[in-house]
């Protein structure tokens, strides 16, 4: 997806954020991709970086500073109707800033100063934090095959964050292929109302 | 048995010190609380570092009785989740809100340390020197 930016000052860092190793291991071996891919068991980004959803991205300079706080990974919102050629477009424009940015570095026009940075970090609050916590140990006693009491700790994680689509999905009843996409989901993604599931970023050139 | 989990690390220890502490709080002796979070008690209060939180007065003993610690209730304090399986047997001490506000809000990059498929280890700061996207996906 990102081949064409490639360049030894630049590299793409792509963690799944999946508890099961095994669920993952197909989408990375089939996709071979040449970007290092990490496995999140644990959703340790979710509560470093504030993430709630995939794909969401963070652009990181070569000093370790936040160029880009974390936003939206290129998708158009699926509670709205676009058409194909609009979201197309919107990857197009996304990955073509990253690639602005992959051969331009801090001359890129994508990048935020330190002060429009900062305004884009969203807040986490203290219910976010304790639904951090509870769904690790959730996950660990899930590991240990503790699934009831598991399952209680998650319950109460979606309730702390409503909006944490990472811990919905990922401890929410999966279908044959592997997704957390039942009724209940496109459910939940109607009763956002105006609230995005893919929140548009603020990019020049990106459609919705 | 008790496991005392933090985000980085996993900790099997024997029963808590004492045993006569309610399953609410985590008491652990002064060693083991230094080895799993890195926080111990100087004439300061409890610290890490150059950061020290100093015992509520009066009220000393809620939280250290001769070596143990009630790390749950300094966790509390300091606006950290402390949180526990029902039966008490398995803890994790969490990151509260405030430092990861903080942190973001320092634009550095939070460093983390995470395995690929193959179970090697990689770090963001591995990676300094290059500009890195960092981008998350799922299987589900």
């Amino acid at each position: 997806m990102f081949e064409q930016v490639k360049d030894e000052d630049f590299m793409i860092l792509s963690v799944a954020m999946d508890a099961d190793i095994e669920a993952a291991r197909p989408w990375i071996e089939e996709a071979s991709p040449d970007y290092v891919t990490l496995i999140d068991q644990n959703h340790l980004l979710s509560s470093l970086y504030n993430m709630f959803n995939v794909p969401q991205a963070v652009w990181i300079d070569e000093t370790g500073t936040i160029v880009r706080p974390v936003e939206t990974g290129g998708s158009l919102d699926i509670a709205q109707e676009y058409d194909q050629e609009t979201r197309a477009q919107a990857k197009l424009t996304y990955i073509n800033a990253v690639g602005d940015w992959a051969v331009n570095g801090s001359a890129s026009k994508f990048l935020f100063g330190p002060e429009d940075a900062k305004k884009r970090v969203p807040a986490m609050t203290g219910e976010i934090a304790l639904a951090h916590a509870k769904f690790q140990l959730g996950q660990y006693l899930r590991r240990k095959g503790r699934t009831e009491e598991a399952d209680a700790l998650f319950a109460e994680c979606c309730e702390l964050h409503p909006e944490s689509w990472n811990i919905y999905r990922e401890t929410a009843e999966r279908n044959e292929r592997g997704l957390a996409a039942g009724d209940e989901f496109w459910e939940k993604v109607r009763s956002l109302g105006e609230k995005q599931y893919y929140i548009t970023i603020d990019m020049e050139g990106m459609p919705g | 048995m008790v496991t005392v989990l933090t985000e980085t690390s996993a900790t099997e220890l024997e029963a808590g010190p004492g045993g006569s502490h309610p399953s609410d709080e985590l008491w652990l002796g002064s060693t083991d609380t230094a080895a799993i979070t890195g926080w111990s008690m100087k004439p300061e209060g409890f610290c890490r570092g150059d950061i020290c939180v100093p015992t509520p007065p009066g009220k000393a003993d809620r939280f250290v009785q001769g070596d143990s610690i009630n790390v749950s209730a300094f966790w509390d304090l300091m606006g950290k989740p402390a949180v526990r399986s029902a039966d008490a047997d398995v803890w994790l001490l969490g990151e509260g809100a405030n430092l990861r506000n903080d942190a973001l809000l320092s634009l550095q990059a939070p460093d983390f340390t995470l395995p690929d498929l193959d179970g090697n280890l990689h770090a963001l700061s591995d990676y300094r020197g290059k500009r890195v996207l960092l981008i998350t996906w799922a299987s589900w």
